[in-house]
């Protein structure tokens, strides 16, 4: 059971940080609110961001820019986005829950949380973006990921070079819409690689020794291999460790003979 | 807090909980179409629109519809009662208890996707379960439905 106090939709980012600053620890920033009700958060100041235009995909300096407000959805469905990297994004995406979901469901709201059954961080990942934050500035997704979350900074959008890169996603669900067993992303630019794996259930992460396989020349066989020893597993209620590391080697392999079919067709 | 929201053409100017979910505002108001279902962002029972987007009401709050507009079944009633035909000619019901939100979803669905394939159709109405039916009554009804386009015989948007 959750409750909110105060309901507000702060005028500018400034009054946001103000509002949020007065007491991070009971204060809050909305995302999506898709599991706010299956929390227990007493909430005194709950800050909306939703008129603060945080919600443009924009193309500009070279980079792909997400506001944290855009929906799963529209990532899906954005030109802009289907476009590029091989429509990695929209693909990682629609197969969370459905549309009406991905219709709430934000940017922000799942990278700030970085929930290990995230799809879109794991996709993120591997194209090697950025997160900009209103006091923390634009930090490195990988950095931001691995760093615990404090409840005292506000996600403004997610940057990725907009660099061509080809990408591949792969993911395997016990039902169409759960979350899933285990999510793997790749990404290839001039012969350098990035992969990535989430859901082991545990925060996506790189999988740098699988990349160093795949740029090294040595294929996606042993690239699967080196991302299913290099990585810990965790088991729950979807799968048990040993499956899931047996799994992120077959996925890894998949995905990045998938980008390499794709950098082939051109 | 103080809300404004439009529900089917009519405005609603309120005080309400400032933790009260969409879907609790439209049924206090007699929105009863409106279903509450899993409660957890997974069902898709309690399925309206807001600015004629799909969206999940047990997870939205009604703070956030301010200033919005909000289509419930009712809104739509005579579109949602020509495709309800099509689901009774084909034995889709069974208790019935998740077809507001699934009729929502399909009429949102006709709205926004062209001539949709049967696994388009399937992809975007994934996420509005039925505990009863195999869902093969629904497929039969929805091919039916988007074959023969009643919509456009009876002159809906």
């Amino acid at each position: 059971m959750y409750t909110i106090k105060s309901y507000v939709f702060p005028e500018s980012l400034e009054e946001a940080d103000e509002l949020l600053h007065r007491d991070c620890r009971n204060n809050a920033v909305l995302g999506g609110c898709c599991w706010l009700k299956l929390g227990r958060r007493r909430i005194r100041w709950a800050i909306d961001l939703t008129r603060l235009g945080l919600d443009q995909i924009e193309v500009k300096d070279g980079f792909l820019e997400l506001g944290a407000c855009i929906t799963l959805r529209q990532l899906e469905t954005h030109p802009a986005v289907t476009a590029r990297f091989d429509g990695l994004l929209g693909e990682s995406v629609s197969h969370i829950v459905g549309v009406p979901f991905r219709n709430c469901a934000t940017v922000g709201g799942s990278v700030f949380s970085r929930f290990g059954f995230s799809d879109l961080t794991c996709a993120l990942l591997a194209l090697d973006a950025s997160v900009v934050l209103y006091r923390g500035g634009e930090v490195p997704l990988a950095e931001f990921m691995a760093s615990p979350i404090a409840f005292d900074d506000i996600l403004l959008k997610v940057r990725i070079k907009d660099d061509g890169r080809r990408a591949a996603y792969q993911s395997v669900r016990r039902s169409a819409t759960d979350f899933p067993t285990l999510a793997v992303a790749v990404s290839c630019l001039d012969g350098r690689w990035k992969v990535s794996v989430g859901a082991r259930p545990g925060r996506a992460v790189q999988a740098e020794e699988a990349a160093r396989c795949l740029n090294d020349g040595r294929g996606p066989e042993a690239a699967g291999v080196a991302a299913g020893a290099e990585l810990t597993f965790g088991t729950d209620l979807r799968a048990g460790a040993d499956y899931r590391k047996k799994l992120a080697a077959v996925l890894v392999r998949r995905a990045a003979q998938t980008c390499i079919e794709r950098e082939n067709k051109g | 807090m103080k809300v404004k929201i439009t529900v089917n053409g009519m405005l609603y100017n309120k005080h309400i909980p400032n933790d009260m979910m969409l879907l609790e505002f439209l049924r206090k108001y007699g929105y009863v179409s409106v279903k509450r279902g899993c409660d957890t962002s997974n069902c898709g029972l309690c399925t309206v629109w807001v600015e004629g987007k799909p969206v999940l009401s047990c997870s939205y709050p009604a703070a956030r519809a301010d200033g919005k507009n909000v289509t419930t079944l009712e809104g739509v009633k005579d579109e949602a009662a020509s495709f309800g035909r099509y689901m009774t000619a084909q034995g889709v019901e069974q208790c019935g208890y998740c077809s507001p939100g699934f009729i929502m979803a399909a009429l949102a669905m006709r709205r926004e996707l062209t001539n949709p394939t049967e696994e388009e159709v399937a992809h975007y109405l994934a996420g509005n379960l039925c505990r009863c039916s195999g869902y093969a009554g629904q497929t039969r009804a929805l091919r039916a439905w988007l074959h023969d386009k009643p919509w456009e015989k009876e002159g809906q948007v």
